[in-house]
């Protein structure tokens, strides 16, 4: 059967629509992720709590009772203390989170990931974290004045190895 | 006068038997937009190939792909500008191969889910297609993985914010000992052993996605998985040209460091972080399950009553595997035949039948001129037995008062053929038209008839995928069971009906009667 060329023209053209069509929303419109003026801060940490309970001694008649394998001079409970942070820019609390422990025996470590949006120049930041099982005050604590940048990251963390807040 | 079009009776004990249903206003529509867009040729319609040309995309991405996986650096340091060099390589071949590649990641994930619209509207997620729905919805989060992981592999702001806002909408999911978010924290976070897990998404992915594609396509029978050539070609072209015209480049090194200002971002396949950050990852996951949730329920919460599937009559069966052969669906194998030793008898999978009466068309034993009162075929359909299409057109042309009598076949789920019904034409529709053996229309001109019309839906158009086909080349004499080379071919003939246009059939009958008046007069 013979095609009229107008059918040939259209199919042409119908190809070419979607086509064109991929090809736009595959670069268009543009996406900003922020706002102008603005800076983003991540507040994150991977840390585990302190142990709920000390470590205590065993008696050697404690100690008998156990497997031959199983006889360790100390027995440290396993559950550790949730992890408290708080975080006030310029005065004002921009985050407050407590992180449980994870695993089924409450023993892993805690962590949290939230990334917030702030206004570009200079900022008063106040970190405080807990991990023990104190019910006032906190362990450890940063007060610095912190410069933003425009579209700048800037990253609170929590060094186990060192022992303290970080801000990348 | 036009009256409704007779369809052969069930027999006596078969009353109540579950037909096929009739196609919902929606498939009818979606059937007539195919026809409308079957500007060129059938074959050159991409609406009728759909799963075809997501394969063939599949193959295309796995070949750019193998490209661009030996010219890239999968390391933090390197991945960036390894694919930097590649897309300013001599005559732009790289850069070519790489847009084509972006290009037909949009097109597959576009394509297939037109075909999920298509295959939904036209009713094919229950009983027999109940299969192939499943583990094509199951397909679909490993597309999604594949294609967002693609962009993480080329280090640069897209793929950044790519990775990061994907780690952060994973980290919804309480699975993880450490949020996934902290890989992306700061530069020393960011490893080549975290590059190792991008090759991995975007290469071991696919890969079992090559092996879902095994289980969609194990019910079907002589599967298209390629598209026509023409439009195989069609397809390559536009990809070339797109690359060409709209070359995909890479934006800015990575740098977690900072947030990208303005992103030129594929909103074909990454839409879900801008929709994440817009609302909130709960109602992404919420929107994703649920959606999920329906498709993967769909056989369930719309099913119908199963029509009756095809009965075997071993009496009747000869064992010639002429219905195994035309089977679209896989459905029919062979076993030993009970009674007679060294004999193979044909077996019906009831959960893979289509109940479209193909097999029927395909079987010697279901010519009309064996002399049995009552005609018994060696597979049947219960529901319209090839008995009651004989009776039925014996009945029709004893009893037509007119000197030219025609007799027109066609389907339930192409253009109704009671159209044409006239005081000297009788209309029979069928399930499918490969339901038709091509013996009755030598019976019907026999009996009687002036001549015989058989309209068919267009090529690639066939509700149960092959009945057209089959009956295309059965008649050509290049299929069995064929018609007889000694049939007049003025005498007959057979039409592509289109529901976009109801003037194909009265013409094409108009055209046969002509033939038919000036083939007597030659005589």
């Amino acid at each position: 059967m013979k095609v009229h060329p107008f059918r040939w023209i259209a199919q042409a053209l119908l190809y070419a629509a979607f086509a064109a069509t991929i090809a736009l929303f595959s670069h268009w419109p543009p996406y900003r992720s922020l706002g102008d003026g603005q800076a983003l801060l991540k507040i994150s940490f991977l840390h585990h709590g302190q142990r709920l309970s000390a470590c205590v001694e065993q008696t050697p008649e404690e100690l008998a009772k156990l497997p031959p394998n199983m006889r360790a001079p100390t027995r440290c409970p396993r559950e550790r203390a949730p992890v408290t942070i708080e975080v006030d820019l310029d005065g004002q609390a921009l985050y407050r989170a407590t992180a449980a422990p994870s695993g089924l025996s409450r023993d892993g470590a805690a962590s949290v990931y939230r990334s917030i949006p702030v206004a570009a120049g200079a900022h008063r930041l106040q970190v405080r974290l807990r991990d023990s099982a104190r019910t006032a005050g906190f362990d450890y604590a940063r007060d610095e004045v912190v410069q933003f940048e425009p579209l700048q990251v800037r990253v609170i963390d929590f060094s186990s190895e060192h022992g303290e807040i970080t801000l990348q | 006068m036009v009256v409704a079009a007779p369809r052969p009776a069930p027999r006596p004990g078969d009353a109540g038997m579950t037909a096929l249903p009739k196609s919902t206003p929606a498939a009818t529509s979606w059937r007539a937009l195919e026809d409308r867009l079957d500007l060129v040729s059938p074959r050159l319609n991409p609406l009728r190939h759909l799963g075809a040309i997501a394969f063939l995309l599949f193959w295309i991405l796995v070949g750019t792909g193998i490209y661009l996986y030996v010219m890239i650096d999968t390391s933090v340091g390197g991945a960036y500008a390894s694919i930097d060099r590649l897309s300013r390589g001599p005559w732009g071949f790289g850069g070519l191969l790489r847009s084509v590649h972006r290009y037909a990641a949009d097109l597959f994930a576009l394509i297939t889910l037109a075909h999920l619209v298509r295959e939904w509207v036209l009713g094919r997620f229950r009983g027999f297609a109940a299969s192939s729905w499943l583990t094509g919805v199951a397909l679909l989060p490993l597309l999604a993985v594949s294609a967002i992981g693609g962009f993480w592999l080329n280090w640069d702001q897209l793929g950044q914010y790519s990775a990061t806002a994907s780690a952060e909408w994973l980290d919804w999911w309480p699975l993880f000992g450490a949020p996934l978010t902290r890989n992306f924290l700061v530069a020393t976070a960011i490893s080549d052993r975290l590059f190792s897990l991008f090759v991995f998404v975007h290469i071991g992915v696919p890969l079992l996605m090559l092996f879902g594609f095994w289980f969609h396509l194990r019910r079907l029978a002589h599967v298209a998985v390629w598209p026509p050539r023409a439009l195989a070609t069609s397809l390559l072209l536009a990809l070339v040209a797109m690359a060409a015209i709209v070359p995909v480049h890479s934006q800015a090194p990575a740098d977690v460091a900072q947030v990208p200002a303005v992103l030129s971002i594929d909103w074909i396949l990454l839409f879900v972080h801008p929709l994440v950050a817009a609302t909130s990852a709960t109602a992404v996951w919420l929107a994703v399950l649920a959606v999920l949730a329906v498709l993967l329920s769909l056989p369930l919460l719309r099913a119908r009553a199963r029509p009756a599937v095809a009965e075997v009559h071993a009496r009747h069966c000869s064992g010639c595997r002429r219905c195994v052969a035309d089977c679209p669906f896989d459905a029919i194998t062979m076993v030993s035949h009970p009674q007679r030793p060294g004999y193979a008898l044909a077996q019906v999978d009831a959960d893979a039948c289509a109940s479209c009466g193909i097999c029927v068309g395909s079987c010697p034993s279901s010519t009309p001129f064996r002399s049995m009162a009552t005609l018994v075929t060696g597979i049947d359909m219960p529901q319209q037995p090839i008995d009651g299409l004989r009776t039925a057109l014996r009945t029709r042309l004893a009893t037509m008062d007119a000197a030219q009598r025609y007799v027109v076949f066609g389907c339930d789920h192409g253009t109704p053929v009671n159209a044409v019904e006239a005081h000297d034409v009788a209309t029979f529709s069928l399930t499918c038209i490969g339901q038709l053996p091509p013996s009755f229309i030598e019976y019907a001109l026999r009996d009687g008839a002036s001549g015989v019309l058989i309209g068919t839906c267009p090529e690639s158009g066939c509700a149960f995928r092959l009945g057209q086909r089959w009956t295309v080349e059965r008649l050509a004499g290049a299929r069995a069971p064929i018609l007889r080379s000694s049939v007049d071919a003025a005498r007959w003939d057979v039409v592509e009906c289109r529901r976009t246009d109801a003037s194909i059939l009265p013409a094409a009958l108009a055209s046969l009667r002509r033939r038919v008046v000036e083939a007597g007069s030659c005589a």
